[in-house]
């Protein structure tokens, strides 16, 4: 009970949020129509809708880590977390409550992304239906990352490290916008260690329906998913005895 | 009357500043007790230490018999809290915030729409029910902060600074709501403000730098200090401490 009632409550603001939906769900939408359209007068092997919406969706899991962190910081200097802090909810209570919502927006917005990559020319396949449903444990990374950033930074801090940072090292560390290779050296081994190459790799192999080589696409991001999810626990239990 | 709180050598050191220091206290049931202070004087430590927002360096409290060391989950189901800041989900509308928080205290989903319907009458909230707190002008949002701390019945209710940076009118409007709480629920309210513990509290705590002062009626702290009004004995209560 107490979790459903404030994971409603994150859940109602979520979605009350303008910014939030307008950068959630427009702005990839926006980035796949564009990219398309510079794919169309100049062919470009990346931006192929096949391997440009895959990509895209996992671009846009970097929004819902800004939304997550963004939340949590707002209901900490607004004393909101203070408040239930002095109630019976539990730290589980709060950390499924503050993650749960987040994960049907995550499937939300890689279904609507996939809805405009139909639109473009993706051929509609149960493949897509697989990889929106991958985007289920692939979100927790970001929605964990979230809740880490949102732990210990202020909301204004959230918008330079989750805004700006974060959704960069997502765009340019994913081979979403350029081949790795191209670059080369430093950067690809980089992009390697990371888990957004790897993300974006499995969600490629999801729709290309080739599942040979993911295992070490899953393995990496299972790997940052769980570091996040024990950082962000333990960031989140030290606020609450701190205060 | 039983004792609600009984707090024994409450201590809460940061480092090099001690904020309370050695607080032994006893608060009755039903009773309206103020902490009165100036800005730093451990009002805030203190009903964060009684909330179990912050654990005390050492001492304890008990709380209708419960110790908020040894037993802060049993501490919280029976307390409400008020904090400084307004404290609500901004988003929500007034009713949602108060379904939000009897959801979170574990009611149904009937007994929440009932104790929400309450709680707006009660707290006269129904012009503004259905209104984005966020969007609520700062003494609705107050009144909403302590209906939501009223919500689960508590034994005991905090208010932290309740009237902080409020008009005069919407102040006076707020301490008619805390006025109806009395007798119904131990309060403890946190105020610097003379006029507001004089009107509302059965017994004044004086702190400053951390130590209680002194504990009474106006009438009690008028006349262990030899002034006629409040405003001089708290003056000199704490030029004297």
């Amino acid at each position: 009970m107490r979790v459903r009632a404030f994971s409603s409550r994150v859940t109602k603001e979520i979605l009350r949020d303008p910014l939030t939906l307008g950068f959630g769900l427009g702005f990839p939408v926006v980035l796949i129509v564009l990219l398309s359209a510079i794919q169309a007068n100049i062919p470009v092997d990346l931006f192929e809708i096949e391997r440009l919406a895959p990509g895209m969706v996992v671009f846009g899991l970097a929004f819902i880590s800004l939304f997550a962190a963004t939340l949590i910081a707002r209901d900490r200097e607004s004393a909101f977390l203070q408040r239930l802090f002095a109630t019976p909810m539990t730290p589980a209570d709060f950390i499924i409550g503050y993650a749960l919502p987040f994960i049907p927006m995550a499937a939300a917005q890689s279904a609507v992304c996939y809805c405009v990559a139909f639109i473009i020319g993706l051929t509609p396949s149960v493949n897509v239906l697989y990889s929106v449903l991958s985007v289920i444990p692939l979100s927790l990374f970001f929605i964990f990352f979230g809740l880490m950033c949102g732990s210990v930074l202020s909301v204004k801090q959230v918008g330079g490290i989750c805004g700006a940072l974060f959704t960069n090292l997502t765009a340019w560390l994913s081979g979403i916008w350029f081949d790795l290779d191209l670059v080369g050296g430093a950067f690809k081994k980089a992009a390697e260690i990371l888990p957004f190459y790897h993300a974006v790799n499995a969600e490629r192999s999801i729709i290309a329906g080739v599942t040979t080589g993911m295992g070490t696409d899953i393995a990496v991001t299972a790997v940052y998913t769980a570091a996040a999810a024990v950082t962000a626990i333990l960031l989140f239990l030290k606020q609450m005895k701190k205060r | 009357m039983n004792r609600a709180i009984e707090i024994n050598g409450l201590t809460k050191r940061y480092k090099e500043l001690t904020a309370v220091d050695d607080l032994t206290l006893e608060v009755k049931s039903g009773e309206l007790f103020s902490l009165l202070g100036v800005n730093g004087a451990g009002k805030t430590t203190t009903v964060k230490m009684l909330s179990c927002l912050v654990s005390p360096t050492s001492g304890d409290a008990l709380l209708c018999g419960k110790s908020i060391v040894k037993s802060p989950a049993e501490v919280k189901r029976l307390i409400g809290v008020s904090p400084q800041e307004t404290a609500v989900a901004p988003l929500l509308s007034v009713r949602e915030n108060l379904m939000m928080m009897c959801g979170v205290h574990g009611m149904n989903k009937s007994d929440a729409a009932a104790k929400t319907k309450f709680a707006i009458d009660e707290f006269a909230l129904g012009e503004a029910a259905d209104r984005r707190a966020g969007k609520l002008s700062g003494g609705w949002q107050r009144r909403l902060s302590i209906a939501l701390a009223c919500i689960s019945d508590p034994e005991i209710l905090f208010l932290d600074e309740p009237t902080l940076g409020l008009d005069v009118i919407a102040r006076s409007e707020l301490w008619d709501t805390v006025r109806s709480l009395k007798g119904k629920v131990t309060v403890i309210l946190t105020t610097h403000y003379m006029e507001e513990a004089e009107a509302l509290s059965d017994r004044i705590g004086i702190m400053r730098s951390g130590h209680l002062l002194t504990v009474g009626t106006t009438d009690e702290i008028k006349q262990k200090t030899g002034k006629d009004k409040f405003e001089d004995a708290f003056i000199a209560t704490v030029k004297e401490g």
